[in-house]
């Protein structure tokens, strides 16, 4: 029988890229602490949910590598295999095929590829033990190999508190706690329902209390061939075994009475063997957290967000018309209907906001790679992960901080021998950190390496012929540093694969800048440097100031504004040809917007309004006729037709229907 | 079902014997569009022009809260405005991913055209790049230039 499967492609590749940064994340704990047992159950649960995705999707090769991937990681498990550098470097390799094949089907492909290679290298690691043993795991299906690794397990619950508290107030009650772990047969084409008839079945006359999975991982089947709940009941265990087992395809496995007496709090000693295991959790809260989630396409939340962007759009017409009729009821009813809109805006945008921990946690990885490559040891510390920022943005954001890292690795952080000749550690630090602060969130990538040199910098730039040697020799120390983002700049002595490709720091920048953010550089010579990014939260929804010049009305990003003021014709002075005013004693030059946006009509007033306007450092006046207001406004993006008009970032849709435009500093002048 | 339309202008295929179209005037000439690219015609709504953009840009408009680019069909193949103002209208394409509006003299009828009066275009005429077209359409004795709207926007 063969399924349409593609309407759950999307699906696939999400979510196994999801289960792919989760791995690569795990197995960097576990190489870090060979112990780590948490990390590699984790590890098992991914790969195994891979594996199935895979093999249901039919990309066979996919589902095979897996396989044998999770046949050694078994062994690490079961102990009887030692995790060492070997096998983990053969692990990370399979990851990085598995990351090819996805990649590969998501561009059309059908995910075949040979990977007869690194299974070999697997089934190497595997029999160096089956020899030493003598003994080995024929692994024919899910079941039996589950079974074979987790069969006596305890469960691993983990208790809070309040589960504690329920558990005695149970107890206080004669109420009997039981622990019950199910099998649900291997061959069941409806794990979920299995699983749902056994909830049923329960809650007729006790309680569930805790379910291991999760009760979402088991509503979609995302769990081996058993599954463990937590059961408050007064009913006697053999009555309730008769009635689960009536239920077709399920076992009752084992149903034993907890003495409560004896639970400790997650965390604690570890005094009952039931908690033991779940000690080893507290790391990764992800197992024991259900939070209950839907998965939503991108496009129907740009879609809401439309539809919200048209209902502040008519209140505002609404607003209008209230103002003009003077009807108290009428009003009062614009006012809801503002509070409302007001919180429907704030919840779609926080819908659309994401942790950075999405774009942070394939970083590590690229870390540790790049320092063995580069013979470097580093100390990779990430901070603020949980740092929200909308969609768009971490999408656009993940490239400019590769760069940035790779940068630190490469140029940044001395080899070991050179660092104690500086009197350093000898492992050098790098960070990674994340912050929100009002509308903002800032990101630094900070080095304690070599730092930069502002007499070399200016060198290079007068040698690239960029600058000249007299105007390089007027550079401060911080205007030197900002050399660096010129384009055509790399200071790299050596062209190194890792970085100074050509392609240089000039480039993040414009793409920091493209997302309305800025970048800063900050570096002592031997102390090391700093990079720090401003990005704001959201590019759909921002404060505008609303202008007109001749018929025409424009908003321009309250970001980039710094004041107004009012002048007439007479403060215009000439300088060079280039009409100045004076500013509180400072010389700012004035360009006309008329004329900038070449605007066919006529003057209509004679008032002048300036709006002082920064791009970078500098600050310029704008000439326009009036000033609207202050207002939110919500972007629309011209489309592919108009993309790159210069002096234009997008457009809104005005209270009265129309479109305005809203300009773009960075790009007007 | 009629890809074949869009992506392929030197020999048209057709799958079904008629087709419809959605004709109009530029100028004192006759176009047509298939009428599965047609979205919405519309009258002339109000046009925010765009500064420093291209001269055949006519400017942008909301349609029903989607900023709509228009394409000025005169400015781009040298053609004359003609007719009355009220006559003027929007049509709006989608044509793939892009959505964009041209501005027409005249929206005339929509019609079913068999494909074999369609005849591809091997002249040359002075106005429209052959690439542009599609082929000339031949209904009652009227001709109509059939454009192809991918190539236009490209």
């Amino acid at each position: 029988m063969k399924m349409d499967m593609s309407q759950y492609l999307d699906i696939f590749l999400e979510e196994s890229k999801e289960h792919l940064g989760n791995l690569n994340q795990k197995l960097l704990d576990l190489e870090k602490n060979a112990g780590d047992m948490a990390a590699l159950n984790e590890i098992f649960r991914a790969a195994h949910t891979l594996k199935g995705m895979s093999s249901t999707m039919g990309f066979e090769d996919l589902a095979d590598l897996t396989h044998h991937m999770e046949d050694v990681l078994v062994d690490f498990k079961e102990g009887t295999l030692q995790v060492d550098t070997i096998s983990i470097d053969a692990i990370f390799k399979c990851f990085d095929r598995i990351q090819t094949i996805i990649e590969q089907i998501e561009t059309g492909g059908n995910g075949e590829i040979d990977n007869s290679d690194l299974i070999n290298i697997l089934q190497s690691i595997k029999s160096g033990i089956i020899d030493k043993q003598g003994k080995g795991m024929v692994v024919s299906g899910d079941g039996n190999e589950m079974e074979e690794s987790t069969e006596n397990d305890e469960p691993d619950f983990q208790f809070s508190d309040y589960d504690l508290t329920i558990l005695q107030e149970a107890n206080s009650r004669n109420l009997k706690v039981l622990n019950l772990r199910a099998e649900v047969a291997p061959d069941s084409l409806m794990k979920s329902v299995r699983a749902f008839m056994v909830f049923k079945a329960i809650e007729e006359d006790s309680e569930i209390i805790k379910s291991n999975p999760g009760a979402q991982e088991l509503e979609e089947g995302k769990f081996d061939n058993y599954f463990d709940l937590l059961i408050i009941s007064k009913t006697d265990s053999q009555s309730l075994i008769k009635r689960l087992e009536s239920i077709s395809e399920i076992k009752v496995q084992s149903l034993t009475e907890i003495e409560v007496e004896n639970l400790t709090v997650a965390g604690g000693e570890d005094e009952v063997a039931a908690v033991s295991e779940a000690d080893n959790m507290v790391g990764s809260k992800k197992v024991s957290k259900i939070k209950q989630t839907v998965r939503v396409d991108i496009d129907r939340l740009d879609n809401l967000m439309n539809l919200v962007g048209e209902l502040v759009m008519h209140k505002g017409r609404l607003e209008q018309i209230g103002a003009t009729e003077k009807l108290t009821e009428l009003n009062e009813t614009i006012e809801q209907i503002d509070r409302i809109s007001g919180d429907l805006q704030s919840v779609v945008m926080k819908v659309r906001m994401v942790p950075i921990e999405q774009v942070f946690n394939r970083f590590p990885r690229m870390v540790r790679d790049l320092s063995k490559d580069l013979n470097k040891e580093i100390d990779f510390l990430i901070e603020g992960k949980d740092t929200e920022l909308d969609r768009t943005v971490i999408d656009e954001i993940g490239d400019p901080l590769i760069h940035l890292l790779r940068n630190a690795i490469d140029h940044g952080i001395e080899l070991p021998a050179e660092r104690v000749k500086f009197r350093k550690p000898t492992r050098g630090t790098l960070m990674l950190r994340a912050r929100h602060e009002g509308n903002n969130v800032y990101i630094e990538v900070e080095d304690d390496g070599a730092g930069i040199d502002p007499e070399r910098i200016k060198q290079k730039a007068v040698d690239k012929g960029l600058i000249g040697t007299r105007e390089a020799e007027g550079l401060s120390r911080e205007e030197a540093i900002e050399l660096l983002f010129i384009p055509g700049f790399s200071t790299a002595e050596q062209v190194t694969d890792i970085s100074g490709r050509g392609v240089g720091l000039d480039v993040v920048k414009n793409k920091i800048e493209a997302l309305n953010g800025e970048i800063n550089v900050d570096s002592k010579l031997g102390k090391g440097t700093k990079f720090k990014i401003k990005l704001p939260l959201t590019l759909a929804i921002i404060q505008a100031l609303m202008i007109s010049v001749r018929d025409e009305i424009y908003a321009i990003p309250l970001s980039s504004v710094d004041e107004t003021t009012i002048i007439t014709e007479a403060d215009i002075k000439m300088i060079q040809n280039q009409e100045v005013i004076m500013l509180r004693g400072n010389v700012l030059p004035l360009y006309r917007l008329a004329v900038l946006l070449e605007v066919p009509t006529e003057a209509t007033s004679d008032d002048m309004y300036v709006v002082v306007v920064r791009r970078a450092d500098k600050q310029i006046g704008l000439v326009v006729e009036s000033l609207i207001g202050q207002q939110e406004i919500v972007i629309k993006s011209l489309g592919k037709l108009l993309a790159g008009v210069p002096g234009i970032a997008g457009a809104i849709v005005a209270g009265d229907g129309n479109v305005r435009l809203i300009l773009d500093i960075a790009t007007l002048f | 079902m009629e890809k074949a339309l869009v992506t392929d202008n030197e020999q048209p295929v057709f799958e079904n014997e008629e087709f419809q179209v959605v004709a109009f005037k530029l100028g004192q000439e006759e176009y047509a569009v298939e009428i599965l690219h047609v979205q919405d015609i519309n009258r002339l709504l109000n046009i925010t022009r765009i500064p420093r953009s291209d001269r055949h840009i006519e400017g942008v408009i909301n349609l029903r809260g989607n900023i709509i680019p228009i394409v000025n069909l005169h400015t781009k193949f040298n053609l004359q405005a003609s007719g009355n103002e009220e006559d003027k209208r929007i049509i709006v394409f989608q044509v793939d991913e892009l959505k964009v509006g041209i501005l027409v003299d005249e929206v005339s009828e929509v019609l079913k055209i068999e494909r074999d009066a369609v005849e591809p275009t091997s002249k040359v005429y002075d106005s429209i790049e052959t690439e542009h077209i599609k082929g000339i359409a031949k209904f009652e004795g009227r001709l109509m230039i059939l454009l192809d709207l991918l190539k236009i926007f490209e």
